[in-house]
């Protein structure tokens, strides 16, 4: 499966600026993820800012987390996770490990060490089947067949 | 039956990878610092636990406990309720490094299981015994510091079932002993629960490389197509003697499934796979492959070869540049 980002389109994303991204992903995530991930221990989580930086694509998503989901936030993030689009697409349908990723230096975990770890093992422990159960349907989909692939 | 494989586990998901891909045992801990892995978010709380055993009981496989930290005065009941947990819990045995939670656990549950963890540092059939004499263990996981000749001595010698580390990220493997993160981080492997406190460590990428620190002393800079190591001092790379190099270890990981027809013939009982820290996707891949090695082994031990996609599939997982034999293979005594 090729799952490269198309050079053209990375370029025109990489300079568009960061608050839109920020505020459609938070959205998003809080229309379609959160109703699945709510029940998670956030507590450790909360009020930290956090930046997802997807370097080949040059898109920076900025948020928090609140006790009602994630919002944008513009301010120094306690946390920066740096990879490619492919490399968030393995982690994100447990494809590869992220130490594994680590150790290749293909993801990078800058700022706060033991807040990055907490994130990491947070989401380790999600029950996929769970998740999948609570995404909507498309997305549901989606993500089982990239599980799959 | 021998070479059982024994999987680690962080989480219940990393449970069901591990039984899902054919893990005879696995290995948990609680969310403290009883175990040796106490990272944020890591390890299991008792419903959890209780799930796992269920899970794995179901399929006919084990759950055991590492409690194979070493309590402290002040602490003491922390350790021995996590004795009692898991007890009441079921666990199909405990991994203990203490000989006073030996003693609790004897006196206490003796109908519990005991195995004497790495972190106990017993390298020889005498401290082996000595432990069996005492407290009824029945099996023990030996250090990571004895040649394959050295391990058939002990197996020769003793009752107790003998575990050894076939696969993972290795250290300077003063198990159970160690205190070198201490000097930078005030707090020791073996009563924190981990080398590297995670809240001491910090990541820069600057200009110059990938930049490691532990409590502000720089541990090493990768260049930029330089495999990163975990954060932990005797990994780090030292300016000794106008010279900058590993001074202490380079960051390897242990693979021993060339020696699998070996261990098979000198008896050894389990093959334990490091690295509850790790993700289910890695616990999946890792006991995959040990799974086909072992059955691959115990059906034709004299054609045994180690198949070229499985020392790819593990050379990828590993941290560091290279694999290692460890201390198992000494090819120049």
């Amino acid at each position: 499966m090729n799952l490269a980002f198309p050079p053209l389109l990375a370029n025109v994303v990489s300079r568009l600026p960061v608050a839109p991204p920020s505020l459609a992903f938070s959205v998003t995530a809080n229309r379609l993820l959160w109703p699945a991930l709510k029940t998670l221990d956030w507590q450790a989580l909360v009020g930290r800012r956090y930046a997802i930086r997807v370097k080949d694509i040059g898109l920076c998503l900025r948020f928090t987390v609140t006790e009602r989901g994630f919002a944008p936030d513009s301010g120094a993030p306690d946390l920066t996770i740096s990879a490619s689009a492919r490399d968030f697409l393995l982690l994100l349908s447990r494809r590869e490990d992220p130490d594994t990723l680590f150790f290749s230096r293909r993801l990078v975990s800058e700022g706060d060490t033991e807040l990055g770890l907490t994130v990491k093992n947070l989401l380790d422990a999600l029950d996929p089947e769970l998740v999948l159960g609570r995404l909507p349907t498309p997305l549901a989909r989606a993500a089982q067949r990239l599980m799959a692939a | 039956m021998p070479l059982e494989l024994i999987c680690p586990a962080g989480s219940l998901v990393s449970l069901k990878a591990a039984i899902d891909n054919g893990a005879d045992a696995v290995y948990m801990g609680f969310r403290d610092n009883t175990n040796a892995r106490a990272f944020p978010g890591l390890n299991f709380d008792e419903t959890q636990a209780a799930e796992g055993l269920r899970y794995a009981h179901d399929r006919g496989r084990r759950v055991l406990l590492a409690l194979n930290t070493y309590p402290q005065p002040d602490t003491w009941s922390r350790w021995t309720g996590a004795i009692d947990r898991a007890a009441k819990l079921g666990m199909d045995a405990v991994i203990l490094a203490d000989a006073g939670l030996m003693r609790y656990a004897v006196k206490q549950h003796p109908q519990l299981r005991l195995h004497l963890s790495v972190q106990g540092s017993a390298t020889s059939y005498e401290a082996v015994n000595f432990y069996r004499e005492h407290f009824g263990i029945q099996r023990a996981v030996l250090p990571r510091v004895l040649s394959l000749p050295q391990v058939e001595n002990v197996v020769q010698h003793t009752d107790v079932e003998i575990e050894l580390f076939g696969f993972g990220g290795l250290c300077v493997m003063v198990e159970g002993r160690c205190l070198l993160s201490s000097y930078c981080t005030g707090e020791s492997p073996n009563t924190a629960g981990v080398c590297s406190p995670p809240k001491a460590v910090q990541w820069t990428d600057t200009p110059a490389g990938l930049e490691s620190r532990l409590n502000g002393v720089l541990l090493d800079r990768y260049g930029k197509d330089e495999k990163a190591g975990y954060p932990t001092l005797c990994k780090g790379r030292f300016a000794v003697g106008g010279e900058t190099y590993y001074a202490i270890e380079e960051p390897t990981s242990l693979n021993t499934l060339d020696l699998l027809p070996e261990m098979l013939k000198i008896g050894i009982a389990a093959i334990k796979i490091e690295g509850r820290q790790r993700s289910p996707a890695y616990v999946a891949q890792v006991t995959k492959v040990w799974r086909a090695a072992i059955d691959s082994v115990k059906k034709n031990a004299a054609g045994f070869k180690p198949e070229p996609a499985w020392q790819a599939e593990l050379n990828k997982l590993s941290e560091g540049q290279s694999h290692t034999l460890g201390a198992y293979h000494r090819p120049w005594k």
